[in-house]
């Protein structure tokens, strides 16, 4: 064991408060923690099977086999905890997000997507008999599977998608075309080169009527010799920003023949004559929509908290600049700037991670309601996951590179791992839903909550409750500096920014515009409106679980969790001040307030920073990085990467005989 | 080129209003650069060798650089050809577009960069005549690069470690890197290409240090470019962008170099040992300003590539409906996608200009320290602290706006917007880290604010501190010239506030340190503001100018994107108006609509108005981006490059799926 930066020991003697503790409330309570612990250890000890050099340095196709041979690694420990009657069908997401927690996907798992989307789709959307038929196969991997809806010309606009699958009753089969270059499917996950299966989301055609998207699975692949089969089109779309292990792909259709049994049927179903029959209810398929997008926002926290540990640690071990001559370079954690910089985003972590349980709980209740036919809160449940998704990911990937800012010109390192974290991150703001999309379709829901809102006699649903009450207390509040406060502000700003859209929206449309066009033209307040009432949800939740969690905790951890939610609300507070100043009743006084409270609570929380990083309990295997493992040996790991870089390995590299030399010489 | 246009392009040029060209002319700073540009570019691209079969993206770490170093030779060779004494003579080092085809023939950077950019005109501005004599000889095998950051000091310069130590008796220096953490590191071309190497240095002589100069130093054998004996050298490895830069480390065991090899333009060691101080310790201040200078139209640049790309592909791009029973719309017609792109647009020209202005600022500055006067250079350097620091990160985040405007498809490296993000972002970070430089300008306010209350003289850039200490707030007007000035009431109301809480915390007994780093969000958060007054006075200034020069069709489309610029900025930091000038709530609202008249004014010109920076297909290398819109087509013929697309199955099938597969039918 190499020994531990000075630094960081004495930052760790400081801590004020215990660090397990911290870490085994987050996990929910001690047998989780126990659990969470043995998957991550367990995945951590087959990594030397898949070392060697850095994907860094390997070619794109390289990557992508090592991506294929890690997978294969990977799963089979998944394989080997199923046999152990570990996991069943009902838990493995749970498990497999701790796995790929642990495991290093740098570059992403070509075989992720099987297990992410390929099997729930069979659960969710396919009948018994299909589920009985194909998810044993799907679970034993006898087939790979991919899920295939997003076309070239097509993403958040389902409605658009061009492929089509039309029903042919003689032969009983679904013929699936791509009719226009922008029809083909494009970014399938593992549908490059690894899938030999698909899910196919394509527009239905039966007895001459477009029947809207279905869902189909389709095989792509031969199974023993991986051959495209005819009639199908498919492979890699190319090198991206990262993850360019998880290959992509495109696939094309050329009246290429289904049965008719692999339509998945729970919902909507052919009958064999061309006879469609409708789905009871159309929008039961909303209830994945919304579990993918609560997920992404816990994957949100996880990124987080890995660039939030790295850079903690980092600033503790390095010093720069002495703030008094004749004494030692100050650790840059010292900064206040630099502690603006990085305790909000550890702050964040936590703030998701809190709401995105909450959101999971209540969507596990809605879900139940669903099932027993009860609808009622689905608009609202799908509007919080909406809004959720796109300030997780906003929030996430602009702390994310906040943080590797913070490091300097090595958090521009690869080797520091926070370039890869933004960029796996970032990338959720564009799939699954664009952000701007998102935040429109929560915003429609608001407004039309605030239109009726007068005629509503009883309550509203819980997490809009807020703008009856605000609206009704009128807007004069007197402001105070305090948490409670801030939240009740953000209420206040939420209410009015969906007040005003709307009543802009209805003098557009009484000067004769017409109802999209007066939507369009207010969309940057509306966006504005969606996010607001999204800062609500977060702020308030963290705050009230925050209370409710330290009810049974230490003092200690009471005090510094109190101190984190302060920290997050004013932080926010002051990035919203121009809101809170255009809506609520606060002045110049009070802002003067805010700050120096802010100053305050980053002054109160310094100490504690490296614990509160260290409470994430994320191991140096998971985090990957030269600047922020656990011994903050940052400079002996800098180096030590680079010292792996191929072109290191040799004193002149062939280039110089062949061009350099040449050149000198006057000869190229 | 017979393949034809997207007929969307077509529909956006015909509608455009003012003349593409003329504008052009006006970026490029008159129509004879514009045609020099176009001839550098088709020299270049008539260079077949130049171009890639198989993307640079594909490739290892490894070959990346050993593809990039092939053709940096060729490029050096261009370079000899436009300008024979180019290799002296940095004429490039101008602010300028003209060589911008390079930035799509290394779709990273030209791992030359630094010998061709810094190193000779290091020299040229630190060596002495005697020296320039003998280094700057047309024959000169040198390949150099220009060593300053260690692996644990960045912007803290005296903080460096690598010492040069004169030894008397052999008339020479001995250069050593004490510690693991004075190792040099990041320099481009260090890694495997330079064989000479400038390198800052700890002074020492007879046991006193005299800080930091600069030595030329030869790290590799001219002949065999093996290092040298006392040499560790190599790259740093895999970084979000630069990976042809070559950045590399470098270690020093007792390297000796002659005492001449120490640049002696402006101080001396003499043979006995003695210094010679300089006459003026910030004479070596130029350079560092200078690549700041440089580095504002940069950014400019590259902002307007990524402008292009993604206001094209929002053309082109058609997706959902506006209402019901029309076709899809193109994403360019709704709101929040204007609001996302045509502040790019503005932001772009914005750089431009106030990088020239920079530039000529610069000569002016450098002309006077010239004949001995130093007056302006703090001034010149906090304004060149600041304005890189803020148009740095502003460019950074609007790249990566255009980027995610595009989707998913934005994601992927045939758009280029990832790599233009990469190597934009990274100038946030290097030449001197954004928080350090924005209180490097604080400091310089702070002084300037102690002179306005002491009613001394103050240089033009804050004379305004002056005025408002004298003035009674004015009634606000939502004219570009209100919101300037009510920019200019932020920047001094948050000048006199930090400068407040600093005095506060010295009043309590904060020892100066202390009590600066406790204000230091504050101080940040007015140089920030400050810097945003400078950006909206000097392009609305350049605006009104320009628009007297140019016909009158193009001065109402830029005055519109000179005004958008100012309201967007107005609403953006709408609540520091509320606390620091006379604007009302219902003002705002106000700007809110004239924000959306803006946009909805400049709807129909934005692809004319990329079209004007002219950037040819080769330079955007976009799928997303190019000139004919031909979008999908494109994506598919650069996908079909994948090396993983050129067998039907891949080996790893055979390895590692198909025993999976079968082992569990079994």
């Amino acid at each position: 064991m190499a020994k531990i930066n000075e630094d960081l020991n004495r930052e760790r003697e400081k801590c004020s408060f215990n660090v397990k503790e911290l870490t085994i409330l987050m996990d929910g309570g001690p047998e989780k923690t126990k659990e969470r612990k043995e998957r991550e250890n367990f995945m951590i000890s087959k990594r030397d099977t898949y070392a060697g050099i850095p994907e860094d340095y390997l070619s794109y196709k390289e990557q992508y086999e090592k991506a294929v041979k890690k997978s294969v690694i990977v799963f089979g420990l998944v394989r080997r905890l199923q046999e152990e009657g570990k996991t069943t069908i009902h838990n493995y997401r749970d498990v497999l997000g701790n796995l790929l927690r642990a495991s290093d996907v740098s570059t992403g798992f070509p075989l992720a997507l099987h297990y992410i989307m390929f099997m729930p789709a069979i659960i969710n959307q396919g009948t018994d008999e299909q589920t009985a038929r194909w998810l044993p196969r799907a679970w034993d991997c006898n087939i790979i599977g991919s899920y295939a809806q997003t076309e070239l010309g097509h993403g958040t606009f389902i409605r658009g998608l061009e492929t089509t699958a039309t029903y042919d009753p003689i032969t009983k089969e679904f013929v699936l075309n791509s009719p226009t270059l922008t029809s083909y499917k494009w970014w399938g996950g593992g549908l490059g080169q690894t899938a030999n299966y698909s899910i196919v989301v394509a527009q239905l055609y039966t007895k001459g009527e477009c029947l809207g998207v279905h869902s189909f699975i389709v095989q792509v692949r031969d199974e023993e010799t991986h051959m495209p089969l005819p009639g199908i089109k498919i492979g890699d779309i190319g090198s991206k920003l990262a993850l360019n292990g998880i290959n992509n792909g495109f696939l094309g259709f050329n009246n290429y023949r289904v049965p008719r049994n692999q339509m998945l049927m729970k919902h909507a179903q052919v009958l064999e004559d061309g006879t469609y029959v409708k789905s009871r209810n159309p929008k039961l398929n909303y209830g994945a929509m919304v579990f993918v997008r609560v997920v992404i926002a816990f994957d949100m926290a996880n990124y987080l908290s890995k660039a939030a540990t790295i850079s903690v640690r980092y600033s503790a071990v390095r010093r720069q600049c002495q703030s008094k001559a004749g004494e030692q370079e100050s650790q840059v954690l010292d900064y206040l700037t630099q502690q603006h910089k990085l305790l909000p985003a550890v702050a964040a972590c936590y703030a998701l991670k809190i709401t995105a349980n909450k959101l999971w709980d209540t969507f596990n209740t809605v879900n139940e309601e669903l099932l027993a036919g009860n609808l009622q809160r689905l608009p609202e449940i799908h509007a919080l996951a909406c809004c959720l998704k796109a300030i997780s990911t906003y929030d996430t990937a602009t702390f994310i590179e906040t943080c590797r800012l913070a490091c300097g010109g090595h958090g521009y390192m690869h080797s520091s791992n926070l370039p890869t974290t933004y960029s796996s991150a970032v990338a959720a703001c564009t799939y699954e839903g664009d952000n701007t999309v998102l935040l429109l379709q929560t915003a429609r829901f608001l407004a039309k909550t605030w239109q009726e809102i007068d005629n509503e006699t009883g309550k509203l649903t819980p997490t809009v409750e807020y703008l009856k009450t605000t609206k009704s207390k009128g807007f004069s509040h007197k402001w105070l500096n305090t948490t409670d406060n801030i939240v009740y502000g953000f209420e206040v700003v939420s209410m009015r920014k969906i007040a005003s859209c709307v009543q802009n929206m209805q003098k557009r449309v009484a000067s004769g515009m017409t109802f999209e066009d007066a939507w369009n033209m207010s969309s940057i307040q509306l966006v504005a409106a969606a996010e607001a009432h999204c800062r609500v949800i977060i702020l308030s939740t963290f705050n009230s679980e925050i209370k409710e969690l330290t009810k049974t905790t230490s003092p200690e951890l009471k005090r510094v969790l109190s101190q984190l939610v302060d920290l997050y609300s004013v932080y926010w507070a002051l990035e919203k001040l121009s809101d809170l100043l255009q809506y609520t009743t606060i002045n110049h006084e009070d802002v003067d307030g805010l700050r120096s409270w802010y100053e305050d609570l980053l002054t109160q929380l310094r100490p504690n920073a490296v614990g509160l990083v260290d409470a994430f309990d994320l191991k140096d295997e998971m985090l990957n990085s030269t600047l922020g493992s656990y011994d903050g040996r940052a400079y002996e790991r800098l180096m030590e990467a680079a010292l792996k870089s191929p072109l290191n390995s040799e004193p002149v590299n062939h280039t110089f005989h062949k061009y350099l030399k040449p050149f000198m010489r006057g000869k190229l | 080129m017979s393949k034809k246009i997207n007929e969307d392009l077509l529909n956006e040029r015909k509608k455009c209003t003012f003349d593409m060209q003329e504008l052009t002319h006006v970026i490029d700073c008159g129509e004879q650069n514009t045609m020099k540009r176009k001839f550098i570019d088709d020299y270049i691209l008539n260079i077949k060798e130049l171009w890639d079969d198989v993307p640079e993206e594909y490739l290892s770490h490894k070959e990346r650089y050993e593809n990039a170093i092939r053709k940096a030779f060729i490029i050096l060779r261009c370079l000899r050809e436009f300008n024979s004494s180019s290799m002296q003579v940095s004429e490039h080092r101008t602010p300028t577009n003209i060589y911008s085809i390079q930035d799509g023939i290394f779709r990273n950077v030209n791992p030359l960069l630094i010998h061709v950019g810094l190193f000779w005109s290091a020299i040229a501005a630190q060596a002495s005549a005697d020296q320039q004599a003998e280094w700057l000889k047309a024959d000169s095998k040198m390949i150099g690069t220009y060593a300053q950051t260690e692996l644990g000091h960045g912007s803290h310069l005296r903080g460096i470690e690598t010492t040069a130590t004169f030894d008397p008796e052999t008339d020479e220096f001995v250069l050593n890197t004490p510690k693991l953490t004075s190792y040099k590191w990041w320099p481009g071309g260090l890694g495997k290409t330079a064989n000479s190497c400038l390198v800052m240095a700890q002074l020492c002589i007879n046991g006193t240090c005299h800080g930091l100069h600069i030595f030329l130093v030869q790290i590799r054998d001219y002949d065999t470019h093996e290092p040298l004996p006392g040499i560790k050298v190599g790259e740093i490895g895999p970084k979000m962008g630069f990976n042809t830069a070559d950045n590399g480390f470098l270690g020093f065991d007792n390297c000796r170099i002659p005492r001449s090899n120490m640049l002696m333009k402006n101080v001396q060691v003499l043979r006995d040992g003695t210094y010679v101080k300089p006459k003026h310790n910030k004479l070596a201040y130029g350079s560092m300003v200078l690549t700041r200078v440089m580095l504002i139209t940069d950014l400019a640049n590259q902002l307007s590539r990524a402008a292009t790309i993604a206001v094209r592909y929002s053309a082109v791009r058609h997706q959902s409906q506006i209402k019901s029973d029309e076709p899809e719309c193109q994403i360019l017609d709704y709101v929040s996608q204007q609001h996302k792109l045509f502040i790019c647009l503005a932001s772009s020209h914005a750089f431009r200009v106030v990088g020239l202005w920079m530039w000529n600022t610069h000569r002016m500055v450098t002309a006077d320290i010239h004949q001995g006067n130093m007056e302006q250079l703090p001034e010149l350097h906090s304004l060149a602290c600041c304005l890189k620091a803020v148009c740095s990160r502003d460019a950074t985040s609007l790249v990566e706006q255009c980027r995610l405007a595009c989707g998913g498809h934005g994601y992927l490296l045939s758009s280029n917007l990832p790599q233009i993000y990469n190597y934009t972002a990274a100038a946030i970070t290097y030449e001197g880290e954004y928080t350090v430089l924005m209180l490097q300008t604080a400091r310089y306010l702070m002084k300037s604010w102690k002179n306005a209350l002491e009613h001394e003289p103050l240089p033009a850039n804050v004379a305004f501190l002056g005025a408002y200490i004298k003035r009674n707030y004015e009634q606000w007007q939502s004219s570009p010239e209100g919101i300037i000035n009510g920019f200019k009431d932020i920047a001094a109301g948050k000048i006199k506030t930090s400068y407040d809480t600093l005095q506060r915390h010295l009043r309590n007994g904060l020892d100066p340190e202390e009590a600066w780093n406790l204000s230091s969000i504050q101080l940040t958060d007015a140089s920030e503001v400050y810097t945003r007054s400078l950006l909206c006075e000097l392009f609305w200034r350049d605006t009104k100018q320009t628009c007297n020069t140019v016909s009158i069709n193009l001065a109402v489309v830029l005055e519109q994107l000179g005004e958008l610029y100012l309201v967007y900025w107005a609403l953006e930091k709408h609540g520091d108006l509320l606390l620091y000038s006379t604007i009302s709530r219902n003002d705002i609202e106000l700007l809110q609509s004239r924000y959306g008249e803006l946009l909805a004014l400049i709807r129909p010109n934005a692809v004319g108005l990329v079209d004007a920076f002219d950037i040819r297909d080769e330079v955007l290398s976009s799928t997303l981006g190019a000139y004919d819109g031909r979008v999908y087509e494109r994506m598919m013929e650069e996908a079909s490059k994948s090396p993983l697309n050129a067998e039907v199955v891949n080996e790893s099938f055979r390895k590692y799926i198909r025993p999976v597969l079968l082992k569990n039918k079994m």
